[in-house]
Parts: structure tokens; sequence; C-alpha cells
């Protein structure tokens, strides 16, 4: 196996692009370095983007924030001006294991690892989040949610790499959150997360929404019912019931050790009410 | 169970030492990560060991071929079955360590390798051609007890029952306890409450995993250090499955990171014994966290039914059980362990317990804190939890109208001596804990636990040093804090400051057989065995004091840590400190020591209560635990800190049974979470402060009053947690763990009924 550590991205995607044996991208490694000592990949190359200086910082840009593929989700947690904007995106990777993860994991790894119970990706799927990425043909933008194609498997060409993830300018009045239901309160997976981003109007009806699903199906969902179901309301009992019931409608899980269908189904909707509260309030809806 | 009356009562008035709380002799080291554990000895030259483990839960093994393997550079041993002592004391042990003709559940060792790395090892492994005949499997206890069930063993007809069946069978043993005549019981019972409750397998969870260096010399002499709580046990196994000397083998304990009754055994330990004897290097084996949930040995299943009759004055007139308990591929699950305490807690004039040992295609297991007991007493406690509410009285008058007294008839034969039950009930009843409001989704629930605890063989060492300090060597690895107490014992028999004493775990060269430490023996039988050790050591002293002044030995008494005259009679002498006695010790006779080794009898039961509320989160089943209450009577309580930590400890552990932990089984019979991410203990964020009250009524069969601990505290947690959570949701919940998606089945399912 061999180690690179390039100082731009467009020699890491040269040597990614040539590998012609298993080749991976590391970051913070915390779902990398687990897999490789589990046996459960051996790669021939990889490629550590942490040396990339253009990947390490958060920007602000056009009013939005450009987080570096290689920022911990620590860092982020650390950014003021990014906690008030997006509080449910930042609460979604400072849910990521313990302070000690926190500290080497980034939201583009949780992204890239295309896991389906992935915390940071509902929020930014809710959030309408865009990732830059870099490959052997250049530059392209591509929405968060189109990265994953299913579990373990990414939408990203050979030799590609996300450089930064954008979550845009912020409209007056907007609100987010993220909630996941685990069986203990930490150290453990999402049997169910729920995003939900939301702008409302002077008068408390909400004009934009966006509902990101976790771990219900074999990708992160878009649920846009979900989000029809809520706007031009103001999150009334009868709002939040139609958002429950598209959340639930949304759901294509499996019965497996940590939840059942039916479990998935219930709470995805009982989580999607919550997180809109959450975020309702947030947004300064009363 | 009557041992001899050793508690002196008039002792236990002045303690000075026994009850305070030093800070514990191996804190240091293990904060600041020098305490050496299983895996940190490493041995020059050594090899590195893996096993390779059949990936089905049931085959024949046709045939091994390590040809590939061996050639590989690096790679110097492959041990099979056939590496070890057919004619082993204990087959069961010997099969398990390595299959022999069949693989009986998946993760089951079948050949291993000793390379000269990690890696090298473990591509050896996948160079090993075996060539298996899969067969059916059954992994659940009820399908295991089927007629039509795949059978594991063809020798296996079932003990215990009037005449040996015809067919061989998965059940090994019927056990039956109890007396009186409970059909006449049930007859004069106003209500009668019967249910069937189910609980999963549970893994000891010890954060260190198994590990081991063994090193067979050309000349045989072997030595091995191992994790373990017993390593005079672990010596004599390994002994007899390598066809070796007892005495041709030295085992050292190491430091030891969790063991809750799954160390008592042996898996790893004979296999790099074996593997060092073939390749003539030492060898280091080490599981994997997958390997610990998949080989080693977590506890039973259960599958039972309760039926208890109460009149509406709150008399229990009769309490029957039936108890079905898989313990794995092998004999001895602890259904008759469970049968014997199912009822303990109770006074019943006709009582009946029942239970069959089954096997499946899952690792054999091993103990964990108090075998057997947690199942049953989750069963019964969960019935005259609803009894109570069916009467209408308290949960607590319920219990104190039938509890178990001094003298009662135990549910399993003998009569109780001195015990605290009542005491616990007593105390938690009137705990502020007890009268607390509870909010909208919240319950309360209490039940009590019961624990035989043990005596054994023991054999411990004590020095008195020329500088008049102490060095006690003991046989019993320390799992809860033992050390400490030991010095706190000696220290107070002999007057002397706990400073000045000093305890070490011994190899098993060094002393007599000891009893592994297990069934909450060690502070009971290991420190009594110091406590006359130390009178024997005080003896001598006051032997060499008289010598140098003179006198006859009886004219001189023990006191303050010095040797004085009984009075003027005998002499104006003042009194000769332990250091001075110590220090010329060479001119009247020599080192001065005191030891003592018995089979120790007497160890009191020990009965517990606690008190748990939670809230359940009514849409999505989640539970909270709110606050938990321990009370649990220890006799006498040497370190407190030890104790409540044991108190905390088995909560915990039956906090995580009845809650989230479980070993979960797929259709093709594999272990599907084994891993500390999908076996959920409980995280230290969810759980309350767990508070204690510890009860003290001394146990007539110790000097100082103790009785054992360490295992009824994971005993009244099960039901106690059913019980409360039940009150919270609104529907009695049977089928443990209660996972948040059973809870919400429930609460739905009674929604729906309620409709
Ligand atoms: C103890 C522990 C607890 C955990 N708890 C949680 C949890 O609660 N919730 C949760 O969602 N996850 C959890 N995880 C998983 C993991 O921490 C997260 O998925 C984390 O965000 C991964 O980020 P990373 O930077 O460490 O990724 P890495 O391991 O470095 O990479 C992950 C994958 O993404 C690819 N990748 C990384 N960066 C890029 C890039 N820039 N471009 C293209 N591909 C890339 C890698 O090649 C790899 O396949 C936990 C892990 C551990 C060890």
């Amino acid at each position: 196996m061999r180690y690179e550590a390039p100082g731009t991205i467009e020699e890491a995607a040269t040597l990614l692009a040539r590998e012609s044996g298993i080749a991976r991208v590391l970051a913070g490694g915390t779902d990398l370095l687990v897999q490789l000592r589990a046996g459960m990949i051996e790669p021939d190359l990889v490629v550590d983007v942490k040396r990339i200086p253009a990947m390490m910082d958060i920007v602000e840009e056009n009013g939005g924030f450009r987080i570096g593929a290689g920022v911990s989700c620590a860092r982020m947690g650390e950014h003021a001006a990014l906690v008030a904007a997006w509080p449910g995106v930042v609460e979604g990777a400072e849910l990521i294991g313990s302070t000690q993860v926190q500290g080497r994991a980034t939201m583009t790894g949780n992204l890239c690892n295309c896991g389906p119970a992935a915390d940071s990706v509902p929020g930014l799927v809710a959030a309408k989040a865009v990732a830059t990425v870099v490959g052997p043909e250049g530059r392209r933008e591509i929405l968060v949610k189109d990265i994953p194609a299913g579990p373990g498997k990414s939408n990203l060409k050979k030799g590609e790499i996300v450089e930064s993830i954008f979550l845009p300018k912020r409209p007056e009045r907007s609100g987010d959150a993220y909630l996941r239901f685990i069986p203990r309160t930490e150290m453990d997976i999402a049997v169910v997360g729920v995003g939900v981003s939301l702008t409302l109007d002077a008068d408390g009806t909400i004009t934009e929404a966006g509902v990101g699903l976790g771990a219900v199906a074999p990708t992160v969902l878009d649920v846009e019912d979900a989000a029809k179901a809520i706007i031009g309301s103001k999150l009334d009992e009868a709002a939040l019931e139609k958002l429950a019931a598209a959340a639930s409608a949304a759901c294509n899980p499996i019965n497996d050790k940590r939840g059942t269908i039916e479990f998935r189904v219930d709470v995805a909707g009982v989580l999607a009410k919550r997180a809109a509260k959450i975020a309702y309030k947030r947004a300064g809806g009363k | 169970m009557a041992g001899n009356q050793e508690f002196d009562a008039d002792r236990a008035q002045d303690f000075r030492v026994v009850g305070t709380r030093p800070a514990r002799p191996d804190g240091m080291d293990k904060v600041t990560g020098k305490a050496r554990f299983g895996a940190d000895m490493n041995m020059p030259g050594q090899l590195i060991g893996k096993i390779l483990r059949s990936p089905h839960p049931h085959a024949r093994i046709k045939s091994i071929d390590a040809s590939e393997a061996l050639a590989m550079p690096g790679v110097k041993a492959v041990v099979t079955a056939e590496d070890f002592n057919a004619d082993a004391k204990d087959r069961d042990v010997l099969t398990n360590i390595m299959a022999r003709d069949k693989a009986l559940y998946e993760g089951h060792a079948v050949a291993a390798v000793a390379a000269t790395s990690r890696i090298k090892a473990q591509q050896a492994l996948k160079r090993i051609k075996v060539n298996y005949e899969i067969l059916p499997h059954v992994t659940d206890v009820d399908a295991a007890m089927q007629p039509d069930a795949p059978i594991l063993h063809d020798d296996m007809f079932t003990q215990g029952l009037d005449e040996k069946p015809a067919k061989p069978s998965n059940i090994n043993a019927r056990h039956e306890f109890g007396h009186g005549d409970v059909e006449k019981g049930f007859a004069q019972a106003d209500i009668v409450i019967e249910r069937d409750f189910k609980t999963a397998a549970t893994h000891q969870g010890y954060i260190e995993p198994h590990a081991c260096v063994a090193n067979v010399g050309a000349d045989g002499m072997s030595e091995l250090w191992v994790c373990t709580q017993g390593h005079f046990h672990v010596r004599s196994q390994c002994a007899s499955l390598l066809g070796m000397d007892v005495s041709r083998l030295r085992v050292t304990a190491s430091e030891i990171g969790g063991g809750f009754g799954g160390k008592t055994t042996v898996f790893i330990e004979p296999v790099a014994l074996a593997l060092s004897r073939k390749a003539g290097r030492p060898v280091k084996l080490v599981m994997t966290r997958e390997e610990v949930f998949k080989a080693s040995g977590p506890t039973a299943s259960s599958s039972m039914r309760v039926k208890i009759g109460v009149k509406k004055d709150g008399t229990i007139t009769a309490g029957e059980a039936s108890l079905n308990y898989q313990g794995g591929a092998f004999p001895g699950a602890p259904a008759d362990f469970g049968a014997m305490s199912a009822f303990a807690c109770y006074d019943l004039e006709n009582v009946k317990a029942v239970a069959f040992d089954v096997v499946t295609n899952r690792p054999k297991g091993a103990a964990y804190r108090a075998p057997g007991a947690p199942m049953s007493v989750f069963a019964v406690e969960s019935v005259v939890d609803e009894l109570a509410k069916e009467i209408g009285m308290d949960p607590f008058d319920l219990r104190l109208k039938n509890a178990a007294r001094d003298g009662s008839k135990s549910s399993y034969g003998p009569k109780f001596g001195k015990i605290g039950l009542v005491a616990c009930l007593e105390a938690a009843k009137a705990h502020p804990h007890y009268a607390a409001p509870l909010g909208p989704n919240q319950g309360r629930g209490v039940a009590s636990g019961f624990w035989f605890n043990f005596g054994g063989e023991t054999c411990s060492n004590l020095n008195v040093n020329e500088d008049g300090t102490i060095t006690l060597a003991v046989g019993t690895p320390d799992i809860g804090g033992s050390r400490a107490s030991m010095c706190i014992m000696v220290a107070e028999e002999l007057e002397v400051p706990y400073e000045r004493v000093r305890a070490i775990v011994a190899d098993t060269s060094a002393l007599g057989f000891n009893d592994t430490t297990e069934g909450s023996r060690v502070t009971f039988s290991s420190g009594m065995a110091l406590i006359k050790a130390a009178r024997k050591a005080k003896e001598e002293m006051c032997k060499r004091a008289a010598m140098m002044w003179d006198i006859p030995a009886e004219a001189v008494y023990w006191a303050e840590g010095a040797a004085h005259p009984s009075g003027p009679n005998a002499g104006d002498f003042e009194p000769m400190t332990i250091e001075e006695i110590a220090g010329s010790a060479a001119k009247t006779g020599g080192p001065i020591a005191g030891h003592h080794e018995y089979n120790a009898d007497g160890a009191g039961v020990s009965f517990g209560t606690h008190i748990v509320d939670t809230e359940v989160d009514p849409e999505t089943g989640y539970v909270k635990i709110l606050r938990y209450t321990v009370v649990q009577d220890a006799g006498k309580a040497i370190h407190p800190d030890y104790v409540e930590g044991q108190f905390q400890g088995g909560a915990v552990q039956g906090i995580g049974w009845a809650l989230n932990e479980e070993y979960i089984y797929g259709e093709d019979g594999r272990l599907q979470n084994a891993t500390f991410l999908d076996y959920r203990l409980p995280v230290a964020s969810d759980l309350p402060m767990i508070d204690t009250v510890i009860v003290e009524v001394p146990n007539p069969g110790h000097p100082y009053g103790v009785r054992g601990v360490g295992e009824t505290g994971i005993v009244p947690p099960l039901a106690a947690l059913a019980n409360s959570v039940s009150a919270a949701a609104g529907v009695r919940l049977t089928d443990l763990p209660m996972s948040p998606p059973k809870v919400l089945k429930a609460i739905g399912a009674t929604k729906l009924a309620a409709e």
C-alpha cells in the first residue's frame, strides 16, 4: 500500500486517476482506517488530502459558507458565524462519534463514505448544499444529495475528489435542525435521522423548506413531499401531521439489528415533526 | 452453608481501618498507563498466534489441509485438535477450545497458526483449507427443544429424568427444586397470575479482550502470562488439555480489564501453549473484539413461564417456575442456579422450579455475575409486581409480608442463617427515592434479588518484612479492588497503618491452589485467610518479644502494632513495635510469616433491593433512566468505595441487559452484532448517578462479618427496569431487552386494544 500526501488537489486527482488498483482518499480516516483494520478493504493507494491548504478552511462567500473537505467537524462547531447561520448542519456534524472522533472526522468524509445513516448528510440535503468536485476532467458542481449512490457506493467518478461543500446564503427568518434516533445517548448509529431547513415570511408562514431523511433507505433521501407538506403553513398541527405522513411514506428501510421497518417508518414521522418545530423556532416562528 | 461461627461482634464495635476509603493501590498505574494487562507482555523471540474460526454455525469437519499455510515464509506452526490431549479431563472444554469432528457454532476454533508477524499469521489463516459438510443449525432455546430440532450431540440424553430417554436431544438436563404442593397452594389463592418471559443472551462486555503469552521451554518447563480471573484454574485446565504435569506450568495473572465471570475458563490459553510447544518459541495470542463476542463465553438466553398465587391479604400461597436456558453448544447453562434463585427472596409453603439446560449452535457460555439468577428473578419479580397492583398492595409491603427471614426454609432446600433481605426492603421503602414524585410517562419499579456467594479453596501468605512492613501474597486475581481490602483487613488485625501493607497477586508457583475469583468469594475467603495468617504472625511476634524480654509468651499481648507485657507482673517493658521485632528477627529465629490454607465455608448469602424511575417516550419507545437506587447487604463493607462500585457496576450491567444488550442471530445462524457499535452496552451518558445504600447484617461465617457483594447487584435490575418501564408505558413488558422498537410496538398494541 502506498501513502501519498500531495499539496494540491490537482496532484491528488492525478494520483488517484493513474492508480490501476484500489485507490482511496483519506480525510479524517475515521471510516477509512476502521475499514482497513477490519480487513474490509485493502487499498493499493491512499491519498491524504489534509496537506492541501485550499481544502482546510471555512470561507464566507457571497453570504454563504464554503467548507473545505478537510475541515474537521469540531472546527465547524467552533465557527460562530457558521453555527449561527446553519445550526442544524453543524449539529449533525457534531453528533458524529465523540469529541475525539470529531477532532478528525470531516463532513465530506461522512458524505463520501455513503453510509445511509451518515449524520451530517440529512442536514446538508435539507439545506440543498452543493459540493465542488475536482477530477481529471476539471472542476464541477453537484448537489450533495446526488453524491451517494447506495450503501458504500458514490456517484463520484474515478479520480474525483470533493474539494468543498457550499452552504448558500440564508434569507432572513431561516432556521434548520437535525435530530437522530439512537437507543442510547451517544456513540451509536442513527436508526432514523431527519434534517429540516426552512424559511419564513414576515407573518411566520413557511415559504421554503427542505427535508432530508437518513437511515431509512439505501441513501439519504431528499423528501420533497415532506417539504411541500409544510410550505404555506405556520406549522400547525395539520401541517405537522402531513409532514409526518410524507416522511413516513418516503421511507424504504430494512429490518435489521438496529431497528425494524415499522419502527423506522413510525419514528421518521415523529422526528420530522420534532425537527421541524425546532427549525421553525430557530427561524423566529412562534 | 453454615460455616464456623467466626464473627466477633465486640471486635466489630471499634474498627479503625475497616470501613475507611484509602486510595486504591492499583489506581496510579492504571491511570498513567503503566499497569500491565494481558496484551502488554512481550517475550523475546515471540511469535503471533491467530485462530481460524468456523464461518458455519454447525458443520462436520471433513478435512483440514494446512500444508500451504505451513509453506509460507514466517509461518512456524499450525495446530488443530490433534495437538491436544484427547484424554483431557474436561471433554467439553477440550472440544470448545478446538473443534474436533464438528464445528458447533460460528466462531468455533478449527485451527491456529503461529507466525513471525500478525499479518503473516492472518494471511496464513486464509491458506488453511477446511472441508466442511454444512449441517442444519439451531440458535433459539425453544426451537432447540423441539423434537425435530437439529441435534448437536448424538450422545446427549437428558439427565435428571426418571427414565433415560430413548433418543438423544439438545436438552442436557432437567433440574427441579422446591417443596410443598403448588397445586394445593394455587387452589388457596384469590388471584393467580401466569406469564411467559424471554431474555436475550448478553455478554459480560469486559473492555479487555482475552490475551496471553505462552512459552514452552525445550525441557517442557512452561510459563503463561494471561489475563484471567483464576490462574490456578487456567493452570489445571491447560496442563490437562496439553497432557503435562501441573508443576511444569507456571501461570502469572496480569492486571485485568474486567471479567465479570467471563474470564473464569480457558479459550486461547491452551492454543497459545500448543503453538509454542510446536514452534519452540513464545507465542502471543490476543483476541479481537469480534472474537470475544463470537468465541468467548456469553451468558444464557432464556424462555420462562412463571405462575404465582396470592391471597387478597398479600400471602403468597404458591410459586411455580419453568425455565429453559440455552448456554451455547455445550452443557452448562446456569438453569439450575436460575431455578434455585427464582424464589429465594420468599418464604413460601409451596414452591417449585423446574429448569432445562439446553444446547444450541452458539458459543459455549461462561459465568456472568450471579449466573442464571437475573433471568429467573426477572420473571418472578415481574409477576410479584403485577400481583401487588392487582390486590392494591404496596410492592414493598407485599414483599415484606412474604420475605425470607433468618431461619426460613429456602426455596432451594437449606435453611437460611442470618440474612439481610428484610433490612434491605425496609431501607428501600424508607429511602427518599421511593417517596419522590413522578411526572407524566414516568414509572417506578422495584425488585429484589439474591445470590448464594461462595467460599472455596484458598491459600494466602503474609510476610513481615525486615522493616516491619507487610507483604501479602494472594492467589485470587484482583478484579474488584480486593488488594486494597486485603491490606485493610491485615492493617486492622495487626493494628498498623494501611500504608504499611502491600498485597500482590502471586503466581501459581508461589502458593497452593486457589479457586478462581468468582462467586463473590475473594474478600470473604482470601480475606479470612489473611486475617488468620495475621493472627498467626501476631502470635509469633508476641513470642519473639517474649523471648527478648525473657518472659513467657502468654504474658505478652498485641495492641497498637506492638507487643505489650500483659501487666506489671509480667515485667516493666516498653511496648516493642512491629518494626523492632522485625528488625531483630534474625536474632530471634529468622523471618516472621503467617499463612493460612483451607476450603472456606460459611460465605453468607446476600440480598439486595433496587428502585428505578424511568421515562418512556410514547412516540419512540425510548427509555430514559431518571433515578436509580441500589440497597444491598454487604455484611460488612471493608472498603465502602469498592462495595459501592460493585453495586453500581452490577446495576449498570443489569440495565444494559434490560434495555439494549442482546446477541442477535440471523437466519443463517451467524451473530449479527459482534461489535460494540451494535452490541449496545450502556454508555456513561445514558445513566444517572447510581445511588447506593450499604446495609450491614454481619455474616456469622467471617471474622469481620463480610458477605460477598460482587454478584447480587446484577440480579434485581432486569425486573426493576421491567416493572418501571411497564408502569411508565402502561403495558407489561415481558421480553428483554426492552429496546425501543419493542417498547413502541407494545405501546402501539395496547393502544389498538383500547380502541
Ligand atoms: C467511534 C466512531 C464513531 C462514529 N460515530 C459516527 C456517528 O455518530 N455518525 C456518523 O455519521 N458517523 C460516525 N462515524 C463514522 C465517521 O466518523 C464519519 O463518517 C466521518 O464523518 C468520516 O469522516 P472522515 O474525514 O474521517 O472520513 P475518512 O475515513 O477519511 O473517509 C471516509 C470515506 O470518504 C472518502 N473521502 C473522504 N474525503 C473525501 C473527499 N474529499 N473526496 C472524495 N472522497 C472522500 C474516503 O475515501 C472514504 O471512503 C463514527 C466513526 C467512529 C470511528
